[in-house]
């Protein structure tokens, strides 16, 4: 196994509330130095829950969940969590801070000067196809979804974390929105070459997004391989995905 | 006089309550944020404590106010050799005032934190905020408009339960209030009341407008009003705690009196006569209500007040009662040295015993002259008493049987009420007090106690022994006071303020120029 390249680490992984219900049973699993996992799932399927377990917002029940080689337990959690963007959907912007002091949040937890943030905000802006003289001063209640959603992702990459969570970040858009944020964030991923780690029930977006897709169900992973494996697995749910992302594409070709 | 003229002829006195009353609403409801604003983030952060925690500030604020002064005043808590609680004055009435306007501090910080969107709090941690970032940097400002709803909240209450702090020399509009209701002057309670409802209104706009500002999340603006604020409260803090407790110095006499208007003119009279014969600096803290005088006296608040001998005996003594003067004034005087280290100086002269009163066309129909002769006929007559009468020891029920008074019907209302419905023939038979100013303007018969039931109730200053050893020249001062009031002057001058409605001092100054006591 090529540890240095191996980022994320999921070792025999279970989570169960207090009341006892388990949300996420025996999960193995690696995620790349660069390449983007997409979690895809249903609602309630384990997705969330896994993504928590890697900013350690949750601890696991049982196993172990490694980032850069050190089990999270062992992590502060707090360095930890300034490793790692964060992008959740749109409501997750801090409705009283201006758009360039959400960008700037963790640079200034992390004590970067006032110009340093001030630029680094502006040029994010810019790489998210923001108009930093137009966007900067707005508050999130003055943004549209789409924009919100940008200024979320520009947020997640401020201090340049070698990580990034995605949890459902262009649910709350409207298809055409959607799609067009998916080219632009795959343009972006290419650019930036970060681990990333992105949840979604959207097949497409899946096809669109994944390095490879880890398709759970009931809190067990039952598929983990590039997109096109999965439209050749037999497995039932395999097969209820496979065949909404296939109706959507013929539509696509006879109309 | 309507109070607005009224407000206009009094235009520096009533200034400097207004500003009493805001030192008051400012620096109690200032202390309650401090207090109140941490305690509801604890909540937030220990919620098993938010039950006990809110159900007390709950508690507290059902507690009538005057009920919740009552308590506060015998306690004597210190905190670094400084009192906190305890006596008269502004300080016992801002702990109040503090424990009024907690609980929608409280409940507002702890409500407007967990009121804060989950799903924002997890994005702030998810960021890698520590608990004391997220706090600062997104649950309070996300709170600061329902924070200050409750601020808003506290100082409309405050404004209002500050009027009540007069009746422990707290000063502010109260005093006017209290004054009127006294008097039975409306003007006066209008004085009072319109100003302080006024300052309401315009703190609830005030508040009202920066919270506004603060939900609309116009963060530049709230953040310089929100410092401008805590700046200003930080001053009026400094200035006011600085006032609080410097105390009483040395070189000053602190004057006291009882809650009516006698004793307001009698407090006027020894501060005027320290004032004019010796060098002496007067503090006058007058309008003390109950037995606050005698206890702020015990205290060392204040140094000098008037009492009556069988007030004395029987409400503060709880001795047996006694109907000669000489050994009464004897009993509290011997009692008074060596229980409580304070001296009965000279009497002024004149007993304010409880007056039998009856309409003097009565008296003079039907030939009486004493109790006596009004208990054969007392069957057919309605009375009317203050409640004072009819609850104490020496009041109605042992008066009522020692002279076998029976009445058709007796009713209980405000004393100073008695007089009018009396010349109005409501009712026939009422026992006021004998140096009342009212007596002759309704023209009233005083019958006589002929069975002597009615202790001496012999006006006397009565002072601290420390105060007279370290100011012998005091001596001097009430050795002149001695017997200067005869029953009928200290009628004439209680008729100059309650009937002529003329200040205290102009009269008592008058009075002292009469007698020769010039400057």
């Amino acid at each position: 196994m090529n540890s240095e390249q191996t980022t994320i680490e999921f070792r025999g992984v279970g989570f169960a509330l207090p009341s006892g219900r388990s949300l996420l049973a025996d999960l193995n699993l690696e995620v790349k130095q660069g390449e983007t996992l997409v979690l895809l799932g249903r609602s309630g399927s384990g997705k969330t829950t896994t993504m928590k377990l890697i900013n350690r917002l949750i601890d696991p029940s049982a196993g172990e969940v490694k980032v850069e080689g050190r089990s999270t337990v062992e992590w502060d959690p707090i360095r930890l969590r300034r490793r790692i963007g964060y992008v959740i959907q749109e409501i997750g912007l801090f409705p009283h801070l201006s758009v360039e002091e959400n960008i700037g949040v963790v640079p200034r937890l992390e004590g970067w000067e006032a110009d340093r943030i001030k630029t680094r905000a502006r040029q994010l802006l810019g790489l998210v196809g923001l108009d930093p003289v137009l966007f900067a001063g707005r508050y999130p209640r003055e943004l549209s979804g789409g924009q919100r959603q940008r200024v979320g992702v520009a947020r997640a990459l401020a201090a340049d974390p070698p990580i990034i969570l995605l949890d459902e970040p262009f649910g709350a858009l409207d298809p055409i929105t959607r799609r067009e944020i998916q080219q632009e964030f795959r343009t972006l991923q290419a650019k930036l070459h970060k681990t990333m780690v992105f949840v979604t029930h959207d097949i497409g977006e899946a096809f669109v997004l994944a390095s490879r897709i880890a398709l759970l169900k009931d809190g067990r992973m039952i598929l983990l391989g590039p997109p096109a494996e999965l439209l050749d697995s037999s497995h039932p749910e395999a097969r209820a995905f496979a065949s909404c992302f296939l109706d959507a594409q013929s539509i696509g070709r006879t109309t | 006089m309507s109070f607005v003229d009224f407000l206009l002829s009094n235009g520096h006195e009533a200034f400097e309550l207004v500003l009493e009353h805001l030192f008051l609403v400012v620096v109690s409801t200032g202390i309650a944020i401090l207090i109140g604003v941490p305690l509801g983030i604890l909540l937030t952060r220990k919620p098993a404590l938010s039950k006990p925690v809110l159900g007390f500030a709950n508690i507290m604020q059902t507690v009538p106010s005057l009920a919740l002064f009552g308590f506060l005043i015998p306690l004597n808590l210190y905190l670094f050799h400084v009192k906190i609680v305890g006596g008269i004055g502004a300080r016992t009435a801002i702990v109040a005032l503090v424990l009024y306007s907690l609980l929608p501090i409280i409940r507002n910080t702890f409500t407007g934190i967990n009121g804060v969107d989950p799903a924002i709090r997890e994005a702030g941690r998810g960021m890698g905020m520590t608990d004391r970032q997220l706090l600062f940097q997104v649950e309070l400002p996300l709170a600061l408009g329902v924070i200050l709803a409750g601020v808003r909240v506290a100082t409309v209450i405050c404004v209002g339960t500050a009027t009540i702090a007069a009746a422990i020399d707290a000063g502010g509009l109260g005093r006017y209030i209290f004054r009127g209701l006294r008097a039975n002057d409306n003007a006066l309670i209008l004085a009072g009341a319109v100003p302080a409802a006024l300052i309401a209104l315009a703190a609830d706009l005030l508040l009202g407008y920066v919270e506004r500002v603060m939900r609309l999340g116009e963060a530049i603006r709230g953040k310089r009003i929100l410092w401008g604020a805590v700046f200003a409260l930080i001053l009026v803090g400094m200035i006011g705690v600085t006032n609080l407790f410097s105390g009483k110095s040395a070189e000053r006499i602190a004057v006291g009196s009882k809650d009516f208007t006698e004793q307001v003119i009698l407090g006027e009279l020894l501060a005027q006569a320290i004032e004019i014969k010796t060098a002496l600096k007067v503090e006058r803290r007058f309008d003390l209500g109950g037995t606050l005088a005698h206890e702020a006296l015990v205290a060392g608040e204040i140094d000098i007040y008037v009492e009556y001998t069988g007030t004395a005996l029987l409400a503060i003594l709880k001795g047996r009662p006694s109907s000669d003067p000489q050994e009464v004034f004897k009993r509290v005087k011997a009692d008074y040295a060596s229980r409580f280290n304070l001296e009965w100086t000279e009497p002024l002269g004149f007993n304010n015993t409880f007056a039998i009163l009856v309409r003097g066309e009565d008296a003079k129909k039907l030939g009486l002259k004493t109790v006596s002769d009004a208990a054969k006929i007392s069957a057919q007559w309605r009375a009317g008493f203050g409640q004072d009468f009819m609850s104490r020891a020496d009041g109605y029920p042992g008066f009522a049987k020692s002279y076998g008074l029976r009445f058709r019907e007796t009713r209980e209302m405000d004393l100073s009420l008695t007089y009018r419905a009396l010349a109005e023939k409501q009712i026939d038979f009422i026992a006021g007090n004998s140096t009342d100013g009212l007596i002759s303007r309704y023209g009233l018969f005083q019958l006589a106690d002929d069975r002597h039931y009615f202790p001496p109730y012999d006006a006397v200053p009565v002072a601290r022994q420390s105060a007279l050893d370290k100011h012998p020249e005091l001596r001097g001062v009430l050795k002149q006071l001695g017997g200067i009031l005869s029953v009928d002057e200290m009628r004439k001058l209680n008729y100059a303020v309650d009937g002529e409605k003329r200040q205290a001092k102009d009269v008592v100054r008058e009075f002292l120029a009469r007698k020769g006591l010039v400057r």
